[in-house]
């Protein structure tokens, strides 16, 4: 057996292998892919929302993308408290004032980092929210103070169309 | 092996045989020699086939009826138990038939455990075994969630999340298996379609396990390797047949009792009530057989961590065979193996309850110090044991035990002593 028969044969396995894989990965990348979120899920991206007849004190939750927003008109003392808290005391430091562009309003996703419940309003060690799956404590700024979340509830995209108007996404 | 020498008797079957040799295997199942020994521990394999079979039947009659779709998944599910005939009682024997499947595979790992029934060399047997039961694992979750009651949402929403505790790629991963941003319909269809899948899949595995079992064939209560076929083997048919079917139509009785008696006793009532995105109940809790997986997971006070600890409780028993170094299978002839196994039960049925209580407290301190020790009785007791134990001199056979004093017994323990 000759050495350059040999290494002509190893070129044609490695060729053919190598065109195989990639086309195996060609197709296989459509069957992944379906799973992603599909048009008409991303169509939904965005909600108004009606706040005119919140009063300061009261939140109401709304549902953006399938999960719920919670939308808080906050009281005088809340924002004190969520803007005097040191930023070492926190787990996940944020400043309120990136949180809550006005002060008066804090807008976030009403879902718990750690596993995705939806934390209860007006509770918990922290006067902001207390998730009951798994006892995550977040503050008036629904950032994370105690329990398993690693993250502060996030705070999603949105803008104020008009005085009363919130749009989220 | 006597299977080389079946031949059918008439024509036809020697026609049709030496064409595919089905005969051959029929036969080759019915003479199978099993050890003589074998206790009621042992019926559970066959216990499990029937309850594989009898979900597969059950949910393919269930599926002529649900839709999954998830405005219209819940109502279905109450007009199969309100309008279709039999509706009712199929879907009781299925939900309760996940529970008795569970309830049989967990005393079949604990038999295997006590009778070191996973050593070599039936460590292939196991690891399909185990594979089996992550299968049984998935298909119950994902058959929980397509009632779209508010726990199979919210069991839904937590248990996905869990993937989203991987670094960087998390939450892509979770956003790919939901099929949008939250659970939704798009999760409701695909959880659908892979809970019909499963099953299928188990049951070529099964094929594969008792495959892998019958190369060596069956340990037994003594452990040790036997002749076959001897005067310690009896052919599998009629003897076995006729004791796993004794042992299932006691297991039948049980099952009867849940489905006709208290068919919602082990299921929450919130699943009662319809998905609601909004809204979480005030206690998430798994299903029964997760329970002890799902106390690790929260005595874990970090994310990441508390994910890693629940995966590596389920995979770590992929490799007991390696981490289990002693020689002697039978708990029977480990006087020390024997007392750990049996604090390593009462450990996970403590680390079940604390699953169902909230992770507070002393409860939490309790799922803690068992976390602990499951992970130690399989890294270090196990391990160290087997160099340690003083374990009690095996019998040859299988008859000595029962005979007593065997023609052969004082030879046997001088082979014995040589060999230690």
């Amino acid at each position: 057996m000759s050495e350059k028969k040999t290494k002509r044969r190893d070129f044609l396995f490695t060729a053919t292998t190598a065109v195989g894989a990639v086309g195996a990965a060609a197709a296989v990348w459509p069957m992944v892919d379906q799973m992603n979120p599909d048009a008409s899920v991303k169509a939904l991206a965005s909600t108004e929302v009606d706040v005119s007849s919140l009063k300061p004190g009261n939140t109401i939750t709304v549902l953006w993308r399938g999960k719920p927003v919670f939308i808080r008109r906050r009281t005088k003392e809340e924002i004190e408290e969520a803007r005097s808290v040191k930023m070492e005391d926190l787990i996940h430091p944020e400043k309120d004032e990136d949180r809550a562009k006005n002060p008066e309003w804090l807008v976030m996703l009403g879902v718990c980092t750690h596993l995705g419940c939806v934390p209860l309003n007006d509770k918990g060690d922290y006067k902001g929210w207390f998730c009951p799956c798994h006892g995550s404590h977040y503050d008036t700024s629904g950032r994370i103070r105690k329990g398993p979340a690693p993250l502060n509830m996030e705070v999603p995209k949105y803008e104020f169309v008009n005085a009363n108007t919130i749009k989220i996404g | 092996m006597s299977d080389h020498d079946y031949r059918p008797k008439s024509k036809v079957g020697q026609w049709f045989n030496d064409r595919l040799p089905l005969l051959t295997l029929a036969n080759h199942l019915t003479d199978y020699p099993t050890p003589k020994n074998l206790n009621y521990w042992w019926t559970f394999g066959g216990i499990l086939t029937f309850c594989l079979i009898t979900q597969i039947i059950t949910g393919l009659t269930l599926a002529m009826h649900y839709i999954a779709h998830a405005d219209m998944a819940f109502e279905s599910v109450e007009h199969i138990m309100r309008d279709v005939n039999y509706g009712w009682l199929i879907r009781y024997i299925h939900a309760n038939g996940a529970s008795m499947f569970f309830l049989a595979v967990y005393i079949h790992i604990f038999r295997s455990l006590f009778y070191g029934s996973y050593k070599s060399p039936r460590e292939i047997i196991w690891i399909i075994g185990i594979i089996i039961y992550l299968l049984m694992m998935a298909a119950a979750f994902m058959g929980y969630v397509l009632p779209w009651g508010q726990m199979s949402f919210w069991g839904a929403t937590v248990i996905t999340n869990l993937f989203s505790a991987i670094p960087l790629v998390g939450e892509g991963i979770v956003t790919w298996l939901w099929g949008g941003y939250s659970v939704d319909n798009p999760t409701l269809t695909r959880f659908f379609t892979l809970h019909y899948l499963i099953p299928f899949l188990i049951l070529g595995l099964v094929i594969l396990h008792i495959w892998a079992l019958h190369v060596p064939g069956n340990n037994n209560p003594v452990g040790i390797d036997i002749k076959k076929p001897s005067k310690d083997t009896v052919p599998f048919h009629p003897y076995i047949v006729i004791k796993d079917g004794f042992a299932l139509l006691m297991f039948m009785i049980v099952f009867a009792f849940f489905v006709f008696y208290a068919p919602n006793i082990l299921g929450h009532a919130d699943n009662y009530i319809e998905a609601n995105p909004m809204v979480t109940p005030a206690h998430i809790v798994p299903e029964w057989y997760l329970l002890p997986f799902y106390a690790i997971l929260r005595s874990v006070p970090d994310k990441l961590l508390g994910v890693v600890a629940m995966l590596s409780a389920i995979l770590i028993l992929a490799v007991l065979p390696w981490l289990d170094t002693s020689k002697i299978r039978s708990a029977v002839f480990r006087p020390l193996y024997k007392q750990f196994y049996w604090i390593l039960v009462a450990d996970v049925l403590i680390l079940g309850y604390m699953g169902a209580m909230p992770a507070e407290g002393l409860y939490l301190l309790i799922a803690r110090v068992a976390t602990a020790y499951y992970f130690l009785h399989f890294l270090v007791i196990l391990p160290v044991l087997g160099f340690k134990e003083k374990t009690l001199p095996i019998p040859l056979s299988i008859t000595e035990p029962v005979l007593g004093g065997s023609p052969n017994l004082a030879a046997a323990r001088s082979k014995e002593s040589k060999i230690e």
